[in-house]
């Protein structure tokens, strides 16, 4: 009985504690400080970790591992320039040449396929996971990273497990509660409310940190913001500092039960998986929400899939067919302290989760910027260039005018006959001219 | 992401891949990654369709071929000694290759007449041994798409296959093809150079 009184005791410290520490701040949007004193501690160590893998590493292995650089030397004159041979230009049997070359250089390393995997880190940030190139450096290192273990697993893992279940729970309950009552002002600030805590308790079971900047920019009731998409985790990020109507498909199971509680308190726009097909229909909902005032600005991700976050790949012109204004935010996560890309063909949702939740924070800057409009004569397709290239220029991503579907799908036949249009040009278009002159 | 530290010692047989194809640690280690990360659902070996996910690959003329020479003879799974060895054939050529060469041994896969041998075959679909003037025909459809008429292509491919075809039988042979492109910096072009 006695062990039953002082695991009864151990619990209700615990539970006060993070009643006290967390749950009470949240709800009123102040922070004590405490992550801030673990992040200093946390860089400390990772500071004086990489040090120490430095000097117990030769040169040359360093070097290796700057891997965003590209592991092949690539030639990227253009196609003239790559099949020019002896003769004029007609067609010749070493045209093949380029295009083989080409080919395994594709193979070798293509600029898609590297997007949907993990990036590579310079430094090792003393979690196993991302130990790809470093060997054994020293007993002291290792001891470390054993306490390191030790900590994420046993300390942290089951505070934030426990914060991520009150969380939730709050929410469904909070807004069931609040759909209760009649639409009124009330209504929405307490739902707005009950919102924010919850988001910013899940956000504290992840340990994040977040940097907003340039919040005067941030998306107004009527518009559309726009995001770059790493992880479901980017939801979290950006409802913490303001409320959004979310659009996306219904789920069964625990996601379910989230989406329907949260629609009673304030209206998000979910869909049925038959509805997503068609187009129209969305657009018209969607067309629907903005025009009303004083509903909630709507959170799309355009680009449709979880990229690794050192990219941003082509946005689906649909959201950008609905008009209105549109707000992109630009969200860069800082990989040195866990990794935010959910791999999908990799991980389900739960390890994915399990994974956050044993790195050591996620930390991340998020952007507001100024509103953009489509302008006259600009179709819908160049003006999600547009929008991309904003974002990317902001977070520091690189472009890539590729498809985020590629990760399932094959790619389009067009792109194809761009390269046999280049190739068609040059052997007949000076066809003609050679034979003059042979 | 493993949570092993990877070794050469890691990839199977990888010592007597390294010695058939030339590979230092480093590059077959680059390979290897590679190979790992293409291979999807961690079978072990890749299928056409892994090689077909690649973007840059799918939108190249002649990108179906291309994958064609990993799958030799029907087979439809390539394993890492497969996959490397026909990377072996875009290996530079150094020089430290030809000094220390072994004469008695069989040529390395990354010498000139291997480059051409690789390039042969993507024109050589049935592998007889020679390009046809079909086959040539069917090259070149691959490369320009819909973009050229029928009467242009089949002038370009009679054109091509009677200055290169020596003995009149109508086809370009290896040696034929090999003698045409003699002064064709071929170990240059088709030389893919791993940055270690």
């Amino acid at each position: 009985m006695e062990g039953a009184e002082l695991a009864g005791k151990i619990l209700s410290t615990w539970l006060t504690l993070v009643l006290g520490l967390i749950l009470l701040p949240s709800a009123f949007g102040v922070s004590l400080g405490i992550s801030e004193i673990y992040m200093k501690i946390l860089v400390k160590i990772l500071e004086w970790a990489t040090i120490r893998i430095e000097k117990g590493v030769p040169k040359e292995s360093v070097l290796k591992n700057s891997a965003p650089v590209g592991i092949i030397q690539r030639d990227e004159s253009p196609m003239e320039k790559g099949l020019s041979g002896l003769r004029g230009r007609d067609f010749e049997l070493s045209d093949v040449f380029y295009f083989s070359k080409k080919g395994l250089e594709a193979i070798v390393e293509d600029e898609v396929t590297q997007r949907f995997s993990s990036e590579e880190l310079v430094s090792w940030n003393l979690l196993t996971r991302t130990n790809v190139n470093f060997h054994y450096i020293s007993l002291r290192l290792t001891m470390v990273w054993g306490l390191g273990v030790i900590v994420r697993y046993c300390v942290l893992l089951p505070l934030r497990v426990t914060l991520a279940f009150i969380g939730i729970t709050l929410l469904v309950m909070g807004t069931t509660l609040v759909g209760q009552l009649p639409d009124s002002s009330l209504k929405n600030w307490l739902s707005e409310l009950v919102h924010l805590t919850c988001c910013r308790i899940c956000v504290r079971a992840l340990s994040g940190t977040i940097h907003y900047h340039n919040k005067q920019y941030r998306p107004q009731r009527g518009g559309i913001c726009v995001a770059n998409h790493t992880s479901p985790i980017d939801v979290l990020i950006l409802t913490t500092d303001g409320c959004y109507a979310m659009v996306g498909q219904v789920h069964g199971g625990l996601m379910g039960i989230i989406q329907r509680a949260m629609v009673k308190a304030c209206p998000h726009v979910w869909f049925e998986r038959s509805e997503m097909k068609d187009r129209h229909l969305v657009t018209k909902r969607l067309k629907e929400h903005i025009a009303d005032r004083k509903k909630l600005p709507i959170l799309i991700f355009p680009e449709g899939t979880c990229i690794n976050n050192t990219s941003v790949m082509m946005f689906k012109k649909g959201s950008f067919e609905i008009g209105g204004t549109i707000h992109p935010v630009a969200i860069k996560y800082n990989p040195q302290f866990g990794d935010a890309f959910w791999n999908s063909s990799k991980y389900n949702m739960v390890s994915y989760l399990l994974r956050i939740m044993t790195s050591w924070a996620i930390v991340c800057d998020v952007w507001y910027m100024p509103p953009m409009t489509r302008e006259e004569g600009e179709d819908a397709v160049q003006f999600a260039n547009r929008v991309r290239s904003a974002i990317a220029v902001q977070g520091g991503l690189t472009e890539l005018p590729w498809d985020g579907g590629l990760k399932r799908a094959k790619v389009k036949d067009t792109f194809r006959e761009e390269q046999q249009k280049n190739y068609s040009k040059m052997i007949v278009g000076n066809g003609s001219l050679n034979s003059e002159s042979d | 992401m493993g949570s092993r530290s990877s070794h050469a010692a890691r990839i199977p047989d990888g010592d007597s891949i390294r010695r058939e194809t030339g590979f230092s640690q480093a590059s077959l280690l680059r390979l290897y990654h590679r190979f790992r990360a293409l291979d999807r659902n961690k079978k072990g070996y890749l299928s056409r369709m892994d090689l077909q996910q690649i973007g840059a690959l799918a939108v190249n003329p002649l990108g179906d071929r291309i994958i064609d020479s990993f799958f030799p003879d029907g087979s439809l799974q390539v394993d890492f000694p497969g996959f490397v060895r026909v990377m072996a054939h875009f290996r530079p050529v150094d020089d430290e290759d030809a000094a220390l060469r072994d004469p008695k041994e069989p040529e390395p896969l990354n010498s000139r007449m291997n480059k051409l041998h690789f390039a042969f075959q993507l024109y050589d679909l049935d592998r007889d041994g020679k390009i046809s003037r079909l086959e040539m025909l069917q090259v070149l459809r691959l490369m320009v798409g819909v973009q050229v008429t029928e009467e242009q292509l089949e002038s370009i491919a009679d054109r091509t296959v009677q200055e290169a075809d020596e003995d009149g039988d109508g086809a370009v042979s290896f040696l034929e093809f090999a003698k045409s492109l003699e002064k064709m910096d071929v170990e240059r072009k088709m030389s893919i150079r791993i940055l270690k």
